[in-house]
């Protein structure tokens, strides 16, 4: 129970043959932060998507926060993907929604009372630093504004795990860095994160722990 | 402090009228939301509105003409004539006679006789076989009575005063002239059967046009149905705006269907008027009345619903994050 993410032997075959993870054991301890690298294709997004609940494993066990995910129905999918924050590459958020809609969702799928929902909302959009844009609509900001809004989406529900897929990977170098120091700052508040990068440069200097997976196996750094 | 805290118990009425007001708040929320989708896309919005409206404006308006049809039956029955035919060598003194004692009979309002003579001449002038019924010699046609019973009698007293009418001297047969409008009425019973296989069939189309609408309006929504399904979204949620369209869209296509109706009432406003008048009052044009009003906004937004929920459930579970 001390790791809320664990892998144990997980292989992946996707129908038609490819072997996108091959036996892969892996855990990220309860509050960690840890980069998941690769070249592209080597399976980071498999991995994710596993932890999402969007691709099942062929063999082995993937447990998160306790749960084997093997024993989620697909009835039980919803709930507990309530559960896990998405970030993704190409922000996924609603352009016919506001800033403050969009953040809003997953309170409202949760079905959340009208005043909780608005002072969690301030509150999310205050730590990603964009309350003043909350009447604005998605499409009048910029690409590192757009997935700051993205961040505030998955953190609003207080996740007990954070999962970003090349959050990055449309933003430069400054935008990426201050992403990156966001995450810093979600990580000390406590929340559990995993990021899969291909960007090596902007995560060199940090001082997180690295899985590195290469053609569907684990490289310990 | 412990005496202020609520009870358990009060703490677990509290969360339920929160949940509660939650879902009656959620649902809220689709109603207007969905509505606000509809009016973002008004032009197609409103030729599927103006489709299901024409739809259901068909046989609602069967149903109000079978309904007239049926009362203006009701008041013909009463205007109905007895013929009574004399025996062929009753003389037209005789008839006369019958004539006259028949006018004081109660039961009835009014009598005429037609001599075998007035009624050759008739039938000459009308058919034009003059020439042929000269050769005949002897006139083939017996004297006859026409009698109009009382508007009151019902149609079973019509039918003793009938037999009774038969029964008497110098008459050979009596016959009530309601052949006609016993095909009438068959008439207006098939009208009937139909209105209900037309209605039948146009509430399918109902069914179609919504289901069609609501499978592309999903097609449309496809990315973000994806987002909210990675969100966490219950299929209950994501379906329950798209519940709400169709029945939007059959709420306004039964309101466009009475506005259909209205205008042909309107429309045909100057022939039905005339029509009315030459009952004296006798006889008015009745509408849908509240409750076919009530039953055809029901019914539309009913087959919103049905033509939304056999589309929703099959496009929305081939929609998957990937």
């Amino acid at each position: 129970m001390n790791n809320i993410v664990a892998f144990d032997n997980v292989v992946k075959r996707y129908p038609g043959g490819k072997l996108a993870l091959d036996r892969v054991s892996l855990a990220l301890a309860r509050g960690e932060m840890a980069f998941l690298t690769g070249h592209s294709g080597a399976g980071k997004s498999t991995l994710m998507k596993l932890i999402g609940l969007i691709e099942r494993p062929t063999r082995g066990r993937v447990v998160i926060n306790g749960t084997d995910l093997a024993r989620v129905s697909k009835g039980q999918v919803p709930r507990y993907r309530q559960r896990v924050g998405l970030i993704f590459q190409n922000y996924n958020l609603l352009f016919d929604r506001t800033v403050f809609d969009n953040v809003a969702l997953p309170l409202v799928i949760r079905g959340q009372a009208h005043r909780d929902i608005t002072r969690r909302v301030r509150a999310a959009l205050d730590t990603v630093g964009l309350l003043s844009h909350e009447k604005k609509f998605p499409i009048t900001l910029s690409g590192g504004e757009q997935q700051r809004v993205g961040i505030a989406r998955a953190v609003v529900a207080r996740p007990h795990l954070l999962l970003a897929d090349e959050p990055t990977g449309n933003l430069d170098p400054q935008l990426s860095a201050d992403i990156m120091r966001l995450f810093t700052r979600l990580n000390e508040t406590g929340t559990s994160i995993m990021i899969a990068t291909h960007d090596i440069d902007l995560v060199e200097g940090l001082r997180y722990r690295r899985i590195i997976l290469d053609h569907g196996h684990l490289e310990q750094a | 402090m412990a005496a202020r805290r609520p009870s358990s118990r009060r703490l677990s009425e509290l969360a339920l009228t929160e949940s509660l007001t939650g879902w009656a708040v959620a649902h809220a929320r689709c109603l207007l939301e969905s509505l606000g989708r509809l009016s973002r896309r008004w032009i197609a919005s409103a030729l599927t509105v103006l489709v299901i409206g024409i739809a259901l404006a068909l046989p609602s308006g069967l149903f109000v003409v079978v309904k007239n049809m049926d009362r203006l039956a009701g008041q013909w029955h009463q205007s109905v004539q007895i013929s009574v035919y004399l025996d062929n060598d009753a003389s037209p003194e005789t008839g006369q006679r019958l004539t006259d004692d028949l006018a004081d009979e109660p039961r009835i309002e009014s009598t005429r006789f037609i001599s075998a003579d007035e009624g050759l001449a008739e039938f000459k002038k009308a058919s034009g076989f003059g020439a042929a019924l000269d050769a005949l010699g002897d006139n083939p046609l017996p004297g006859v009575i026409q009698v109009t019973p009382r508007a009151t009698l019902a149609p079973a007293a019509v039918s003793e005063l009938v037999e009774a009418l038969g029964q008497r001297d110098s008459v050979a047969k009596a016959s009530l002239d309601e052949a006609w409008l016993r095909r009438l009425s068959a008439i207006l019973d098939l009208i009937s059967q139909a209105s209900w296989v037309i209605g039948l069939l146009l509430s399918a189309a109902v069914v179609f046009i919504v289901g069609n609408t609501i499978r592309l309006d999903i097609e449309n929504r496809r990315q973000e149905i994806e987002v909210m399904k990675l969100l966490g979204a219950t299929d209950a949620f994501i379906r329950r705006p798209f519940l709400y369209s169709g029945m939007w869209y059959g709420l306004l296509g039964a309101l466009v269907a009475l506005i259909v109706l209205g205008v042909c009432r309107i429309a045909l406003g100057g022939s039905l008027a005339t029509l009315v008048s030459s009952y004296n009052g006798a006889f008015a044009i009745t509408g849908l009345g509240l409750n076919g009003v009530f039953w055809l906004i029901a019914a539309g937004l009913f087959l919103g619903w049905v033509g939304c929920a056999i589309t929703v459930n099959r496009e929305l579970a081939a929609i998957e994050p990937r």
